[in-house]
């Protein structure tokens, strides 16, 4: 293959990564810029995700894209329930002082690896995808899955940010977020809607996984990568700010595919993650938010 | 933290080294093994306790500093052939190093931003390793082997493999951080950090330069941990990556807090009985890091202070 496709392909790729990445990064996004926690369990409720979906599938049987469908709509719902019923126990019960929530969402990351560990062990297991229609490009074949999860992710991007800004669940939420307080004296539940907000971030980042499991395997250390390319994005794109995630896991995502491409991994996750932390040290605003008060 | 009992708190520390020199005669061969490891690694939760406890800095990349001070003595050894005191000293100039840059960097954020940052940097630590594997054996670790362990005066050697001269060492170490810890945070200096994790703004306030208080606090705390780090490396002979991973940056964390942030004793009481209970249950069950996880949040839900904050807070106000 010549430069031109090859760049193209990486490209692609990067796109896919983006499109999970925005997903798993609002989430926790959301998590910290309305409660101000920040969850380090997050990628195991990504990976969580992954491996309902698997055995939702293996459950279902039949027809690969009706066992797919089943895990989009149920996954996402189970880890949602446990990650309400996480916040309920713990996290309420801190009073969402930011030192103690990590470290009890640390303690969270522990638990769920290990019962995912326990019950469904330490192979990479793989699920079908729904359809296996491949694109014909002028130089390579490409699969449509792929395509159609940039599609979804896109979608489901725009239904967040609608439901933020045009609705009144979304009117209340970032009213709980600008100042809980203040808030409270005028009748929001912080409470309850807390406790949605988090339940939902741990949603958006299972609803990722379904979406990414048919193309990489569900493995019960497959939180990880998640969870540090989610906080790097999170940064870039400032604390919070829903446009700054969704245009930083575009730019993250990209690079990562067209570096990967051409560089070591290692390297690139060497550099990235250095350069992340010295946007953090020198502009803790991130690159495309405002100063925060 | 009264003034009055000095004897009493100079007392109960000699008490306590006494205890565990005494003990190296009484355990049975896999114990003392068990507790020279521990008294090294409780000296790591002592670096960590100086800058969680004190100042109330909450870090999430002290495995830097330990592998710091691991793969500085280790790779001394291994790569250039040193000595067994001149790579103790690599590893504690690598910890000092380091902790002076990563201090001058991290101190610029606070709070969650600060946790964040020094997990970050960590990480990149932990990747540099992996990527250089041609040199730090990369996931596999390296052996330190066993005559470079050896260490001469003049005529007579010690064998850091042997168990009793193993022990000792890990309990000299232990010996000299516990009181120079204890020393440390009696003094005008260690008051200053305490003003500091209570009120920063007001400690500035009162004329204190709280950036330098706090780069001073972040390289003690380094140089205890690659202290630990080194003496790691070469009483018990194995340099890996894993020590550099993000989950033993969690676990000096999760012993202070078992044992009770802010208290001299507590990082070794944590570090002891966690140990203890996943020898325990590890009879039963695999699962240890469950064991943390739930450890983890009952502590931080029920326990913060942990087991001698408790203490000292009920009965034993003298208690440093």
């Amino acid at each position: 293959m010549h430069f031109g496709p090859h760049l193209l392909l990486a490209a692609l790729e990067g796109l896919v990564t983006s499109a999970v990445l925005a997903l798993t990064a609002l989430g926790l996004s959301l998590v910290f810029g309305v409660m101000r926690v920040v969850n380090v369990a997050h990628g195991e409720f990504f990976m969580l995700g992954a491996v309902l979906a698997w055995a939702i599938t293996t459950a279902i049987g039949g027809h690969p894209a009706l066992g797919f469908l089943a895990a989009l709509v149920i996954a996402p719902l189970i880890v949602g329930v446990i990650a309400l019923v996480a916040e309920r126990l713990v996290l309420r019960r801190l009073n969402y002082n930011p030192e103690a929530t990590i470290v009890a969402t640390i303690g969270m990351l522990y638990i769920i690896q290990q019962l995912a560990l326990t019950f469904y062990g330490p192979e990479a297991r793989p699920v079908e995808p729904p359809f296996s229609y491949r694109i014909l490009l002028p130089w390579f074949g490409y699969s449509g899955y792929k395509l159609s999860v940039i599609a979804a992710s896109a979608l489901l991007l725009v239904a967040t940010w609608l439901v933020l800004t045009r609705t009144k669940i979304g009117l209340v939420m970032r009213a709980t977020q600008y100042d809980s307080e203040t808030a409270q004296a005028f009748g929001i539940p912080v409470g309850r809607v807390y406790g949605g907000v988090f339940a939902l971030g741990a949603m958006l980042a299972a609803i990722a996984a379904v979406l990414i499991v048919p193309i990489s395997q569900a493995h019960y250390l497959m939180g990880q990568d998640p969870l540090l390319l989610s906080f790097i994005v999170v940064i870039i794109g400032g604390l919070g700010s829903l446009r700054g995630t969704v245009v930083a896991a575009v730019l993250i995502g990209l690079s990562d595919g067209i570096i990967s491409v051409f560089f070591s991994p290692t390297l690139a996750k060497i550099i990235a993650t250095l350069l992340v932390a010295m946007v953090l040290v020198f502009r803790p605003q991130g690159l495309f938010g405002t100063a925060s008060r | 933290m009264s003034e009055a009992s000095p004897a009493k708190a100079y007392g109960l520390h000699f008490g306590a080294i006494a205890l565990l020199f005494v003990l190296s005669f009484l355990l049975p061969e896999y114990y003392h093994g068990l507790l020279a490891r521990i008294m090294v690694l409780a000296v790591f939760a002592m670096g960590y306790n100086m800058l969680f406890g004190y100042v109330g800095l909450l870090s999430l990349g002290h495995a830097m500093f330990f592998s710091a001070g691991l793969y500085g003595a280790g790779l001394a050894v291994i790569q250039l052939g040193w000595s067994v005191p001149a790579a103790f000293a690599a590893g504690l100039c690598c910890g000092v190093v380091l902790s002076l840059v990563i201090g001058l960097l991290a101190l610029r954020t606070s709070g969650v931003a600060f946790m964040i940052v020094t997990m970050m940097f960590a990480q990149v630590f932990y990747l540099i390793i992996l990527y250089f594997s041609s040199w730090t054996g990369g996931d596999q670790g390296m052996v330190v082997p066993q005559p470079a362990r050896v260490l001469a005066f003049g005529a007579t050697s010690l064998d850091l493999t042997n168990p009793t001269v193993r022990y000792m060492s890990a309990l000299g170490l232990f010996s000299l951080v516990l009181m120079i810890t204890l020393v440390l945070v009696r003094s005008r200096y260690g008051r200053v950090l305490v003003a500091i994790r209570e009120n920063e703004e007001r400690t500035k306030m009162l004329g204190y330069d709280t950036f330098s208080n706090k780069l001073a606090a972040v390289v003690i705390s380094g140089i205890v941990c690659a202290a630990s780090g080194a003496a790691y490396a070469l009483l018990f002979g194995y340099v890996g990556s894993g020590f550099a991973s993000v989950q033993y940056s969690i676990l000096p964390l999760l012993w202070v807090l078992l044992g009770g942030a802010a208290t001299t004793l507590g990082p070794l009481i944590g570090t002891l009985f966690m140990y203890y209970v996943i020898d325990i249950t590890s009879g039963y069950t695999s699962a240890y890091l469950l064991i943390v996880g739930v450890a983890l949040i009952l502590l931080v839900l029920f326990f913060p202070k942990g087991i001698l904050g408790s203490m000292r807070q009920r009965w034993l106000g003298w208690l440093p």
